[in-house]
């Protein structure tokens, strides 16, 4: 069994937006991990170990589009307990979600992995849309919005509790597979193996590394590749006119009462 | 000539509402195209919906109907199968619909079979293929230009007015390609049964966050609610505890949300909950810490306990209301 898991670095989301020249200004910027894609990480080691004896039941990949000399945020995950990395050394801020989605699309051939794990969305472009172009380019099956995540071992499927708008779907997803991660799969108990028993809770979040973690990534493997070894013809089909702030609300005003709220929300916003 | 093809969604007998604002989206689009609106109905045994959809007309050529018993329960894998086929068929220049959880599972994977790039998630159409949206927790909005014979587009149901019915449109049976689940299968689906209006429709909103304690502290939240006729909402903080469920989370993760009146409760103000709600017209902001950043997008803000104020808050909104 061999699980992919996306990885991307974007600007630290703490950090205020900088824009020069109808963009945003990178110039000055702190990459950090995305969230979601620690959430698709801890999602993945959850799945490949048994937390009791610390066996591992599958290898976990991490894969990355960034520039090579940019990948810190790889040995951030193998830190974490990854076992090995993939860069596709390209300057993904110029390149669009179809042109990464064709990338992960070879890794995932490449590597022949049994599973696909990504976050749900990344913080800066927010897009939301690789996982579902990476399932529709391999011709797989996908469990998106992932809230919670259990493997069946007999039929080797995955079945995935799916955060729709009005609820909670239940959908089994057969391997090979594509899962997409919500938040709440990294609560204590959203993610179960068969191999780690089921009423095991986890720490809240997704784990960080250990200091052993943190030696043992900078002996971990990461394999270079270039978008042309896998064929892909990497560009983009979005063009930015302009990247620009939104407008400010105008200032607001600050009660002293509940009466007088209620009266201003009665004859001045005319709300109630 | 462009085709703008809008998938919508039905509850059996016509179209969801959630799906009216996408609609508007494509409408504005194939204006600015010099093209036609279609729309598509996707499910099993959907012949009525479909008649009612056309019924409507919201200013289409035509209505197409997929129909087929693969496409019932919702999967994204027989539903984008479908989509494709149905667009190829059309030779719509662009595809898309409100950005649901339904067609955010849909379009991206859709878009990759046609090899077209995608405008998720956008806030407004600003010209042929030129669109706007919302990056970085709503703090960088991108104005940008697609290019490719076909493009797809996801609308935020929070920056279009849902669409009007018009004069009635032909409907016809569409190309349903041969959907197929790719062995994925529905095991069960938990809605949330609730009397009050979809939170992303509701014309007012009144969410509670980490402040509020515990699930039970959000009754008199749930009461000046339903005083309100409105939606109940949530802050990260308060779903993540388990106070009340994920699908009531509004924000960059959760859902955007654009009311008349939205009340944010012990909410701090997070900048992934402002990227939820700011764009609502009146925002009252009650919270304890006068620090708050919530502060800086509230119209009115109450620098107070929510135990302290709640009660006395509940009992004059219903003398406003029946006096």
């Amino acid at each position: 069994m061999k699980i992919l898991v996306t990885v991307k670095r974007i600007p630290d989301p703490d950090a205020s937006v900088k824009f020069a020249d109808g963009a945003i200004d990178t110039s000055s910027t702190k990459w950090v991990p995305n969230e979601f894609d620690q959430y698709a990480v801890e999602t993945a080691l959850r799945l490949a170990e048994d937390a009791k004896s610390k066996k591992r039941h599958a290898e976990i990949v991490v894969c990355s589009v960034c520039p090579a000399a940019q990948r810190q945020h790889i040995t951030t995950f193998l830190a974490m307990g990854a076992d090995r990395g993939v860069v596709v050394d390209a300057d993904d801020t110029a390149l669009d979600s179809q042109a990464v989605a064709k990338l992960i699309a070879g890794v995932f051939k490449k590597e022949g992995a049994d599973l696909l794990v990504c976050g749900k969305l990344s913080q800066d472009s927010e897009g939301n849309e690789v996982g579902q172009r990476v399932a529709g380019l391999l011709d797989l099956p996908i469990g998106s919005f992932a809230g919670g995540v259990t493997w069946d071992q007999g039929s080797g499927a995955m079945v995935v509790s799916r955060e729709v708008d009005d609820g909670v779907e239940t959908k089994k997803v057969p391997l090979p597979s594509v899962l997409t991660c919500d938040l709440r799969v990294v609560l204590p108990s959203s993610v179960k193996n068969g191999v780690t028993p089921d009423d095991h809770t986890y720490n809240e979040g997704p784990r960080l590394a250990s200091l052993r973690g943190i030696t043992m990534a900078k002996r971990k493997k990461v394999e270079q590749l270039k978008p042309a070894d896998l064929g892909v013809e990497a560009g983009s089909a979005v063009n930015n006119n302009a990247v620009t702030p939104p407008a400010a609300r105008a200032a607001g005003q600050i009660v002293e009462s509940v009466e007088q709220l209620v009266e201003k929300l009665a004859s001045e916003a005319k709300v109630l | 000539m462009s085709k703008v093809l809008v998938v919508v969604e039905t509850d059996g007998t016509t179209i969801k509402n959630a799906s009216l604002p996408g609609v508007t989206a494509g409408a504005e689009l194939a204006k600015h195209t010099g093209g036609e609106l279609h729309l598509l109905v996707v499910g099993s045994g959907v012949g009525d919906a479909a008649n009612a959809v056309g019924a409507a007309g919201f200013g289409a050529a035509g209505v197409h109907v997929a129909d087929h018993a693969e496409l019932a329960p919702f999967t994204t894998e027989a539903w984008t199968d479908t989509v494709v086929a149905a667009a190829k068929a059309l030779g719509a220049t662009a595809l898309g619909g409100t950005a649901t959880s339904t067609l955010r599972d849909v379009i991206p994977r859709a878009a990759a079979l046609l090899d077209a790039p995608l405008a998720a998630e956008i806030t407004g159409v600003t010209g042929n293929n030129t669109f706007s949206r919302e990056m970085s927790a709503g703090r960088a909005l991108a104005d940008f230009t697609l290019s490719g014979s076909v493009v797809c587009f996801t609308a935020r149901a929070s920056d279009f007015a849902p669409a009007a019915a018009g004069a009635a449109a032909p409907v016809s049976a569409a190309d349903v390609g041969t959907p197929n689940k790719r062995g994925a299968e529905v095991v069960g689906i938990e809605t949330t049964q609730s009397a009050r209006p979809a939170l992303t429709e509701a014309s007012v909103v009144v969410a509670g966050g980490r402040g509020m304690g515990s699930g039970e502290n959000f009754a008199p939240l749930e009461t000046l609610t339903d005083l309100l006729g409105g939606a109940l909402g949530a802050s990260r903080a308060a779903t993540d505890a388990g106070m009340v469920p994920a699908d009531l989370q509004v924000g960059q993760t959760g859902k955007v949300v654009a009311p008349e009146l939205y009340f944010a409760v012990a909410i701090s103000g997070a900048i992934q909950h402002l990227a939820g709600m700011k764009g609502s017209k009146t925002i009252v902001a009650i919270n304890k810490d006068p620090e708050a950043p919530i502060f800086q997008v509230a119209d009115y803000g109450l620098v107070a306990k929510w135990e302290d104020t709640l009660p006395q808050l509940i009992e004059l909104v219903k003398a406003k209301k029946s006096g």
